[in-house]
């Protein structure tokens, strides 16, 4: 029945450490070169016994670690002097001194972590529950106090009668032949492990639910949404009439406000004086202004042909007589207060944009009504025949 | 010069076979917890719930449940947080340095040390993220591509720490594991039951104690703790400069880099002979863990204490010699303003207690050492809140003046972290070997070759 497994090596289990250490001189005598020792613990000397080569696994640590204290400065003088540039403190963008420790750090982090994955993934083929050696009593002998040598059956030299008489020579404790384990198969389809695939995708998906869609929005992981203050439509006990907000006390005047002293009179006696000169800068705002708010009625060149026309009624021309008789304070005053149909337009443009407008109406006014004593005007001043 | 090194003491006292070594490390993992295991873990687990209550107020109503405000910004949190590192800083200095150093009879507490260094640095974690305000959204202090498309400030200590801490806690945490596999390999071959072997199979990853893995292993340790011992200087030190980098009065200062990893050391001794004291009497560890270890502990506690000490004179020395009047001011405040009281425990429990550990008795004496080291537990704790406090709360700004007083919430995450400290450290003492069983075998008496006749000594 035996026969039926393959034989994967023969072993043989010592006492003491001076034994070992003999033992596994003669095996590399003898030649061999697929064998191993196992002991508890590192055995002093025996490395020289095995003729084992140095460890390589610095190598790995040095260039590892350089890596990774190259990589750390590289991404901070990238991030802190090229895709992001903030000055801190007076330093320089790449302020070396201070990238030090964290350079440090990632040095050691990368070399640590590299060496210690590249030991058991490269250098042991860990992990490997699998190998023939596991669940021997061999196994469990060299795991505790006793010290074990193996050759193994593809070593060229192996034969199964002469490794026996060789260790029998050495006078172990015990020979033990070690064969591989039967396979197990197992199939993904096991009822158990569907069960838990299934189980495991209801509690990561309802964990993952809860978190985005509950626990978000649950006080205080809440991003401070729900805060103890009053905001302006939020009720409040305090104040009698239950209003979180407060209005303003009789006779407030708002900063940047001047009030307007005809406000709600039809034909005022008096009327504001214009302030500003018509210059280029303030022309150009009240032509802005004028084509936003009042061109939909009065038209572009306020000729009163309205895009809207025959919705409302029809607003007046402004270049009639009474129009261009108008004050400056007049048409001021209109825009501020509303006339008829037209309502204010106070809230919407400013003291000096209703000026810069009223300017320019002033201008449209000249330039619809001109006479060709204005083109001899123009000629002086450009130099060329305004006529043409 | 002949020095005869054969007659060194051994290690191991009581000459125990490798066997009896093994058996007395893995019981406490074999055998049901008895009653006074269910005593300890029920008043540690009290302490981490108290904790975890007062964090969960915290975050409910804001960090204004904690004693801090203008101008005391910084109190007990980052008091805990150094104070936390600091313990952690032992298990790597015993680990690594002690390694290094070819002292042997670290073995016996270098696991137990190292584990407490990974609590210890978890309890210090908490702090400065809970000290946010909003924890769970700590993903801020790392560099990552977001959408405000900013990077965090790689200029700043409190950042450098961020890579510090973290850095020192993955690999303290790989250099355990590192120790443990082969603990994890002989455990497994114990194992009686199907399901602690599926455990420690898993953990072990195959181990097979093949000399040939041995040897890669070896040179892996050796590297560890190459790159280990510069990282837990480097930590402390990068703690330091949390408060050095600053301009404050009595934190603006180049001796607190050796003076701070100096003072880590002392509590983190301190604090491993706290544990051990009572871990060696419960399992039955007096021969693995001898009074010969704790005497030389002591002799490191009293080393440390007295650096400490000059330390805290140095800056006495220099805010005189330095002639500048707010730094001198800053000293005297320390020991006669306020916070005197503060200032006059952390003296009298790190610079005078521990100089008793001049004395053999007293060093070789457990009751006496257990009182001592726990005194210096305290003073080191009040190390750190002399210095983060007594400088906030005296600054430049007299009419700002103000004398903070820590509130219950503050005293209760500070509690709930020596609950979370204990648990682990009590989960740790049944779960794991709290001495490593493959290092502890390798130097018992016997346990090498003698290499009598040998021609090519090793």
């Amino acid at each position: 029945m035996l026969n039926d497994k393959k034989l994967f090596g023969i072993a043989a289990i010592f006492n003491t450490p001076d034994e070992i250490i003999n033992a596994a001189k003669k095996v590399v005598e003898s030649g061999f070169t697929k064998f191993d020792v196992n002991s508890p613990y590192p055995v002093h000397g025996m490395d020289s016994a095995m003729k084992l080569k140095s460890s390589k696994l610095g190598f790995v640590t040095l260039v590892m670690g350089l890596t990774g204290g190259a990589l750390a400065l590289l991404f901070m003088y990238w991030t802190m002097s090229v895709n992001y540039r903030i000055v801190i403190g007076g330093k320089p963008f790449f302020a070396f001194p201070a990238l030090i420790p964290i350079t440090f750090e990632v040095t050691v982090l990368l070399g640590t972590v590299a060496t210690v994955v590249a030991m058991i993934a490269l250098f042991f083929k860990l992990p490997n529950n699998n190998h023939p050696l596991h669940d021997t009593n061999y196994m469990k002998s060299v795991s505790a106090d006793k010290f074990g040598i193996i050759i193994e059956a593809n070593d060229a030299k192996f034969d199964e009668k002469f490794v026996r008489d060789f260790f029998q020579d050495l006078h172990p404790l015990n020979i033990e032949m070690i064969y591989y384990p039967e396979e197990e198969n197992y199939s993904v389809f096991q009822p158990k492990f569907l069960l838990f695939l299934f189980t495991t995708a209801i509690i990561v998906s309802g964990a993952t639910y809860f978190t985005l869609n509950k626990l978000l929005y649950i006080t205080p992981f809440n991003w401070m949404d729900d805060q103890e203050k009053l905001n302006p439509q939020k009720p409040s006990d305090l104040f009698s009439n239950g209003f979180g907000m407060r209005t303003p006390v009789e006779g407030t005047v708002a900063r940047g406000f001047i009030p307007y002293p005809y406000k709600g009179e039809t034909n005022p006696v008096h009327v504001l004086s214009n302030p500003f000169l018509p210059t280029k800068k303030n022309l150009e705002l009240g032509k802005a202004k004028f084509n936003t708010f009042c061109s939909p009625c009065h038209g572009y060149f306020a000729d009163g042909d309205s895009r809207l026309r025959g919705q409302f009624p029809n607003p007046p021309t402004l270049h009639s007589k009474r129009a261009i008789d108008f004050s400056d304070g007049m048409i001021y005053h209109i825009i501020t207060n509303g006339q008829n149909v037209m309502p204010s337009y106070a809230s919407q443009i400013s003291r000096d944009e209703r000026w810069a407008i009223v300017n320019y109406i002033r201008a449209l006014q000249r330039a619809k009504n001109a006479s060709s004593a204005d083109l001899i005007e123009i000629n002086k001043e450009t130099g060329t025949n305004g006529a043409n | 010069m002949n020095i005869d090194y054969s007659n060194e003491k051994s290690v191991v006292a009581g000459r125990l076979t490798l066997a009896q070594i093994e058996d007395l490390v893995a019981k406490p993992m074999g055998t049901k917890p008895d009653k006074k295991f269910f005593i300890a873990i029920s008043i540690s687990l009290t302490a981490l719930l108290i904790g975890a209550i007062s964090v969960g107020l915290t975050f409910y109503y804001g960090i204004g449940m904690w004693g801090n405000n203008q101008p005391v910004g910084w109190a007990f949190a980052i008091v805990n947080f150094v104070f936390w590192v600091g313990i952690g800083h032992a298990g790597t200095l015993i680990s690594a340095i002690l390694f290094l150093l070819r002292q042997k009879w670290r073995t016996g507490i270098a696991r137990f040390a190292e584990a407490m260094t990974i609590f210890a640095v978890m309890c210090a974690g908490i702090f400065p993220i809970i000290h946010t305000g909003r924890p769970w959204l700590a993903g801020y202090l790392l560099p990552y591509p977001n959408q405000h498309s900013i990077w965090v400030n790689f200029t700043s200590p409190l950042v450098w720490d961020v890579f510090a801490v973290s850095t020192y806690f993955t690999v303290s945490l790989v250099f355990w594991y590192v120790g443990l596999i082969p603990d994890f390999a002989t455990l497994r071959d114990r194992a009686t039951t199907k399901f602690k072997k599926t455990i420690y199979s898993i953990f072990s990853l195959g181990w097979m104690h093949s000399n040939r893995h041995w040897t890669h292993y070896e040179k892996a340790y050796v590297l560890l703790a190459g790159f280990a011992t510069p990282l837990v200087l480097s930590v402390h030190t990068i703690v330091s400069f949390d408060f050095a980098v600053s301009i404050l009065p009595g934190w603006h200062t180049t001796i607190f880099p050796p003076y701070f990893v100096a003072g880590a050391i002392f509590s983190g001794f301190a604090m491993v002979v706290t544990v051990l004291v009572f871990v060696r009497k419960i399992f039955n560890l007096e021969n693995i863990i001898t009074v010969d270890h704790l005497e030389k502990m002591n002799k490191i506690i009293l080393a440390t204490g007295s650096m400490v000490g000059y330390a805290y004179a140095m800056e006495f020395f220099i805010a005189w010699y330095s002639g500048v009047s707010v730094e001198q001011f800053v000293f005297i405040n320390r020991a006669l303003g306020p916070y005197a009281w503060a200032y006059w425990i952390m003296v009298s429990c790190n610079v005078i207690f521990p100089q008793l550990f001049w004395f053999k008795k007293i060093r070789r004496s457990i009751p006496i050492m257990i009182v001592i080291v726990i005194l210096v537990n305290v003073g080191m704790w009040f190390e750190r809140f002399v210095i983060t406090v007594t400088s906030l709360s005296r600054d430049f700004l007299p009419s700002a003046w103000a004398y903070y007083k820590p509130t219950l919430i503050d005293g209760g995450i500070l509690l709930g972290s020596f609950g979370l400290f204990f648990t682990l450290v009590i989960l740790f003492t049944k779960a794991l070997p709290v001495v490593s069983i493959s290092e502890i075998k390798a130097v018992a008496d016997g346990a090498q070759p003698t290499h009598q006749g040998a021609e090519n000594h090793a």
